[in-house]
């Protein structure tokens, strides 16, 4: 196991922290550390929620004795071992790059010291893994993305990101599932959709899956989005 | 079934919070005053996860197309049956027809109806809260709006008996509360956290169900103001770059990028869940075993079993 802390985070939640860095190794071992908590405590654990590099445990303060939790939390992480990198399936992702559908690529190009068709060639070139998926429901959190593109965030956040759309802010890069506020920069649009509460399982991604983009033209962006459902 | 006339200003659907869903970045939503939720629900005799309205600044007015108990606890509202007055924490009896109107308020910013049987609205995640960020719950997880339609459950078994007499927690233009320090109160200058204890913080306008934006004196990082994305448990003091303090509550996010300096202990999220823009805020550090005795106070308040 890696090295952890353990921190209360409220009087209802436990923070277990590995070494505070974006490491395939230790966000596998927190996957398969929260996967292990879930299955193990069942109703006892709230909610188990992976971080980049940590593991809340939530419990209810009334049923749970948090030392107790504690060392419960110690002892089952010094049972896993840094984990065999799991190779789920390479979830592809169609994108119409740039235009519209992607206003801040030459922000990401300038950035660069580049042209849009490198940020697209560098953009796809990279296999991510997903790292956490939070903020609304099915962002997944994908790194890493090549320094020369990394852009940071944008200063003034928008009001109101399209669904769909793929950004990049700094090592990240992700999809936005909804319309919602959002300061990355944009740089194209996916039909995919991230999230959508009548599918079994809701979202396209979960921690520990592998993701590549694939840059389309209008015309199988325009087909594959007319068949888009939320 | 009860009838929705007027909305009011904010008037969600909420049980006790989807929980269990968060790995999906499903937020958990539910009550801001999780105390005035079970106590209403108590008062009818229904299981304290049992979904009731969540009435926020103007309530709303309702008619009930056949018999119905309702209870309304939380903020001090004028709540009236066909005009006539009828108190609050008690159990009242609304006819077939009837119209009950939530009129001015007096105290505390956020009112529970329940009705005895619960709200039977559909379940998503297990859960009937309205998360109103990321449109999941009731009515496409929106607010009410006049002429929606809210079916009322079948009554529970359990005899409606005498109130608890549990009393309200409520703010008078501000509100002390107690917080655990950290998780990351490490990442901030000494000096910060002797003012976060010292100085008096106001609610902005720029307030909601997900956070209140708070202004105050300036809580400032030792180094960076980052730090890698983990999860946002209600109560949370996150502290952007910028140095005001974000209190997170019921419709939060599930994951956050900023330091959690403090978090309000769960004893006092029902008091802070009552404060309105403009109120004050001063936070005192507390243990873990001072948290859990007054939380265990509280829940002897209501004289229920504890909470599923």
């Amino acid at each position: 196991m890696p090295p952890i802390q353990i921190a209360a985070a409220g009087d209802a939640a436990l923070l277990v922290s590995v070494p505070q860095v974006i490491d395939v190794q230790l966000n596998a071992w927190c996957v398969a550390f929260g996967e292990e908590i879930t299955q193990r405590y069942g109703a006892a654990v709230r909610d188990a929620v992976v971080g980049y590099a940590s593991v809340t445990v939530y419990f209810d303060p009334l049923l749970v004795d948090p030392a107790w939790l504690e060392r419960e939390l110690y002892d089952v992480a010094a049972a896993i071992p840094v984990v065999a990198l799991r190779s789920g399936p390479i979830v592809d992702v169609p994108v119409l790059y740039g235009g519209e559908m992607g206003p801040d690529i030459e922000d990401v190009a300038r950035f660069g010291g580049c042209g849009a068709a490198d940020v697209i060639a560098w953009h796809t070139a990279v296999t991510y893994r997903v790292y956490l998926v939070g903020f609304v429901p099915g962002f997944a959190y994908l790194a890493t993305v090549d320094p020369r593109i990394a852009a940071p965030r944008r200063a003034t956040p928008r009001v109101a990101v399209p669904s769909g759309s793929v950004a990049i802010a700094g090592g990240q890069t992700g999809i936005y599932p909804d319309v919602t506020p959002g300061g990355w920069n944009i740089i194209g649009r996916t039909p995919l959709v991230p999230f959508d509460p009548a599918r079994p399982t809701p979202c396209a991604f979960m921690p520990g899956d592998q993701v590549r983009f694939r840059s389309v033209d209008a015309t199988e962006f325009a087909a594959a989005w007319s068949e888009r459902v939320r | 079934m009860l009838i929705v006339h007027r909305p009011g200003m904010l008037t969600t659907v909420q049980d006790l919070g989807r929980w269990g869903s968060q790995r999906f970045g499903i937020p958990v939503a539910g009550p801001m005053d999780a105390f005035a939720h079970r106590y209403a629900n108590a008062l009818v005799a229904n299981d304290d996860s049992a979904a009731a309205l969540e009435i926020t600044l103007i309530g709303p007015e309702l008619e009930a197309d056949e018999p119905a108990v309702c209870a309304v606890t939380g903020a001090r509202f004028a709540v009236t049956v066909n005009e006539n007055a009828v108190p609050l924490d008690t159990a009242f009896d609304v006819p077939r027809g009837g119209r009950v109107r939530f009129g001015a308020r007096a105290a505390g910013a956020r009112a529970t109806l329940a009705v005895r049987g619960g709200f039977d609205v559909p379940v998503s995640y297990g859960s009937r809260a309205t998360s109103l960020v990321s449109r999941i719950g009731p009515f496409g997880g929106r607010s009410l709006r006049a002429g929606d339609v809210l079916p009322v459950g079948a009554a529970p078994a359990r005899h409606i008996v005498p109130p608890p007499n549990a009393g309200m927690p409520l703010p008078d233009r501000g509100a002390r509360l107690r917080v655990l320090e950290g998780p990351h109160a490490a990442m901030f200058e000494r000096s910060s956290l002797e003012l976060l204890y010292a100085e008096r913080f106001l609610v902005t306008p720029q307030s909601n169900r997900m956070g209140y934006r708070l202004d105050g004196p300036r809580l400032m990082h030792a180094g960076s103001s980052d730090i890698l994305s983990d999860a946002t448990p209600i109560g949370s003091l996150q502290v952007p770059p910028s140095g005001h303090p974000i209190l997170l509550m019921a419709d939060r996010q599930t994951t956050g990028g900023y330091p959690k300096i403090a978090t309000v202990i769960s004893a006092d999220l029902p008091l802070a869940g009552q404060l309105a823009p403009g109120d004050w805020i001063e936070f005192a550090a507390v243990s873990r075993a001072e948290a859990l005795t007054a939380l265990k106070r509280q829940q002897r308040q209501l004289q229920l079993e504890p909470w599923p």
